[in-house]
């Protein structure tokens, strides 16, 4: 199948234009994002013709024309339900409306000496910002989001356009105990107008955890409404000598919205990184991973679930470079699927020659509700190595039969001992997920998106 | 309480069950025994709603409900259960989580209100003891792990607990040691009562020393071939299944 290409709607050059004139930020970034811009109308969207993209048709973005969401405020009544549990009480929190810093509903008391938690546009303003947080700014934006593949048109669209996002930094040997929440909300307009462009935004994330350092970070993609709107999402990590960094990413976008997130890593020696991304909504989807190994003794973990219902896309793609010797790689991806909702999962992972006992283990499960629900799965091994340990393994399937006939005659109606069987297959990477709120905001979630489930917990510890 | 009248069932396109005869009164213990392939699975599994199953003809009326025209939930809410000869594995799935989610199902199809957590919990205190379960069984997942004897012992434990009218128990007593196959009597006995019945299918007489059935039923090609009452189950255990008419090709326990 090809998709013919589509001209680049003439909104993305006013929007950098934009962008160049008001929030270029210092000369180093200015030319990065004129740089990314030029590659984006080089690539123009992606196409299924990509190998990357080949299942994941994004021409309902090809299409239509998206302008800058405009500026809007909420009030944190409106933020509660579309944020992580946990955000905004105690824990750290940062919220951008519509790509946009907002000060009101944000809250970073009670950090440890050192860590910078706050907007990535303030860190690029001159008298606003540190030079220290400028510099950490300049020293890694870009270095590890990819803009010269060939598919890495969204990549070098967010690095032209973003003009908001987190900076995290956390100083070397610090602590960070609290979760950081960052929530980007879009509001798009509720009725969508003949010839009115839709809007987008570009959030950008930028974490920098130093030697010995400890942090875990949520960040949560949600939106209002039914219009379709575009969130092109970039998140850079750089994971320190032997720093202990946890990153959750819950895409709760609204049933109308397109989301692309790109995740760049890279992780230095005897460090520990885990990824957990959730997603339980949004058009079309898609959450890519690109770990890079770059020390002796890291361990790498990536998580997913995903949940789709309708004519939903969700598509995750993992690549993780093992560059250097004795690191170990995990990866569990879970999906359920319903309706016809359609799901692709890609795991490539590269060892490179002299990346000796490596250690990759890579798992693919899905779970298909309906005939019409489907799933591309791939792994990817590129093994240059020889004394390596790789195994990658994919399973779908449906519900058990003999599980669903069990429940039934303990007097479970079928719907329940459905939702109780689709839970138990969530479950074990629900349980992996390492901070109490978030897996039972998560699980609670979870139940209330599954059919007849009647509420309540399925773990009950008597 | 129950009347199987002519029932056959298939499977595909062989058929298993080839006119069953069978009533069952309130306050009885019936036990189908007959050689492997019989049918005695089948008659438990069909009784209990197992789809893959095709009732060709015949009825089936249970407490002067149709029994074949029920869901398995809505026969398990009227008061049918069955234990499993092979209890499945849930993974993901708490056991306590499904035994209280069961009970509370039962209790709300009876208008009663549902239990929480903490009434749950002293509900099944006792039975627990009597059926030997440790409480860490019941934070695990169903059936995962566990040794037969605990499968086995979880399936009577759940039976205790939902306090069925009809219980069917399909080879329960397989692969039990001797104190295994005394506790799980002692939760069927325990049952007993003269508004419930008991269908035990069993391979082995042996069962039946702990659990006295009032009728015994041989079963042998889809039929049941033979009924009578306890003394017969020693009969087949001294003699085997061959001096029966109609019992073809079989010899021996």
């Amino acid at each position: 199948m090809t998709t013919p290409q589509l001209a680049t709607p003439p909104t993305y050059a006013e929007a950098f234009d934009a962008v160049q004139r008001d929030q270029a930020g210092p000369t180093p970034i200015a030319d990065l994002r004129r740089r990314a811009f030029a590659r984006f109308s080089t690539l123009g969207m992606p196409t299924t013709r990509l190998e990357q993209w080949r299942f994941t048709n994004v021409s309902p973005i090809t299409a239509a024309a998206f302008t800058p969401a405009q500026p809007a405020t909420l009030s944190a009544a409106d933020v509660a339900p579309l944020a992580a549990t946990g955000a905004g009480d105690a824990a750290p929190t940062v919220v951008f409306v519509n790509g946009r810093y907002q000060a009101a509903l944000s809250s970073v008391a009670g950090l440890p000496d050192g860590v910078v938690v706050g907007s990535l546009a303030s860190a690029l303003t001159k008298p606003k910002s540190s030079e220290a947080d400028t510099d950490t700014v300049t020293q890694h934006l870009g270095t590890g989001a990819d803009i010269e593949s060939d598919a890495a048109a969204f990549t070098a669209l967010n690095t032209a356009l973003f003009t908001d996002g987190a900076l995290i930094r956390v100083p070397a040997n610090v602590v960070v105990n609290a979760p950081i929440h960052l929530l980007f909300v879009t509001t798009p307009p509720l009725r969508e107008a003949e010839a009115e462009p839709r809007v987008m935004t570009h959030p950008r994330v930028l974490i920098v955890a130093g030697k010995n350092s400890q942090v875990s970070v949520v960040e949560t993609y949600s939106g209002s409404g039914d219009t379709p709107y575009l969130t092109n999402a970039v998140t850079e990590v750089v994971v320190g000598a032997n720093a202990v960094v946890d990153h959750y990413k819950l895409v709760r976008e609204s049933p109308a919205a397109y989301h692309i997130g790109h995740m760049h890593l890279r992780v230095d020696r005897d460090a520990n990184f885990s990824s957990h991304a959730i997603t339980l909504g949004g058009n079309i989807v898609r959450n890519d991973v690109q770990a890079l190994l770059d020390g002796e003794g890291v361990t790498c973990t990536l998580n997913g679930l995903y949940i789709a219902d309708g004519k939903q896309l969700v598509d995750n793609h993992t690549t993780i470079l093992h560059a250097k010797p004795h690191c170990q790689s995990y990866e569990l991806y879970k999906g359920i699927l319903d309706g016809e909702a359609h799901a692709v999962f890609n795991g490539k992972i590269i060892v490179a020659i002299d990346a000796q006992k490596t250690d990759a283990k890579q798992t693919n499960k899905a779970l298909l509700l309906s005939e019409d629900a489907q799933i591309n799965t791939k792994p990817e091994l590129e093994i240059f190595a020889d004394d390596v340990k790789c195994t990658h393994g994919a399973t779908v399937g449906q519900l058990d039969a003999d599980a669903m006939f069990y429940l039934r005659t303990r007097g479970l109606g079928l719907e329940q001992a459905r939702s109780v069987l689709i839970h138990a297959f969530a479950s074990d990477l629900l349980n992996r997920i390492g901070i109490e709120s978030i897996r039972e905001e998560l699980d609670d979630l979870l139940l209330a998106q599954l059919p007849g489930s009647g509420g309540g917990t399925f773990n009950e510890h008597g | 309480m129950l009347e199987v009248t002519n029932l056959h069932a298939t499977i595909g396109d062989r058929e298993i069950l080839k006119g069953i005869n069978l009533s069952v009164k309130a306050g009885e213990v019936h036990a189908i025994m007959g050689p492997n392939g019989s049918g005695k699975s089948t008659l438990a599994l069909v009784l209990a709603g197992r789809e893959e199953y095709t009732v060709t003809d015949g009825s089936v009326v249970y407490n002067g409900h149709d029994l074949l025209e029920m869901e398995p939930e809505e026969r398990a809410r009227e008061g049918i259960f069955l234990a499993f000869q092979y209890p499945v594995e849930i993974p993901g799935v708490n056991n306590a989580y499904l035994l209280k989610a069961a009970l509370n199902a039962l209790r709300k199809h009876r208008g009663e209100s549902e239990l929480d957590a903490i009434d749950f919990m002293a509900f099944v205190k006792e039975r627990m003891k009597v059926l030997e379960i440790d409480q860490s069984l019941m934070n695990r997942p169903v059936n995962e792990g566990f040794s037969g004897g605990e499968k086995k012992r979880n399936e009577i434990f759940q039976m205790a607990v939902l306090e069925p009218t009809l219980a069917i128990m399909d080879e329960t007593d397989s692969g039990l040691d001797i104190d295994a196959l005394k506790v799980v009597s002692k939760g069927v006995n325990a049952m007993r009562s003269p508004e419930r019945a008991t269908v035990v299918v069993t391979h082995y007489q042996r069962l039946l020393n702990y659990i006295v059935p009032d009728f015994v039923h041989v079963l042998s090609d889809g039929r049941i071939v033979k009924s009578g009452g306890k003394e017969l189950a020693l009969e087949l255990e001294d003699k085997g299944y061959g001096w029966i008419d109609g019992v073809a090709g079989q010899v021996g326990v």
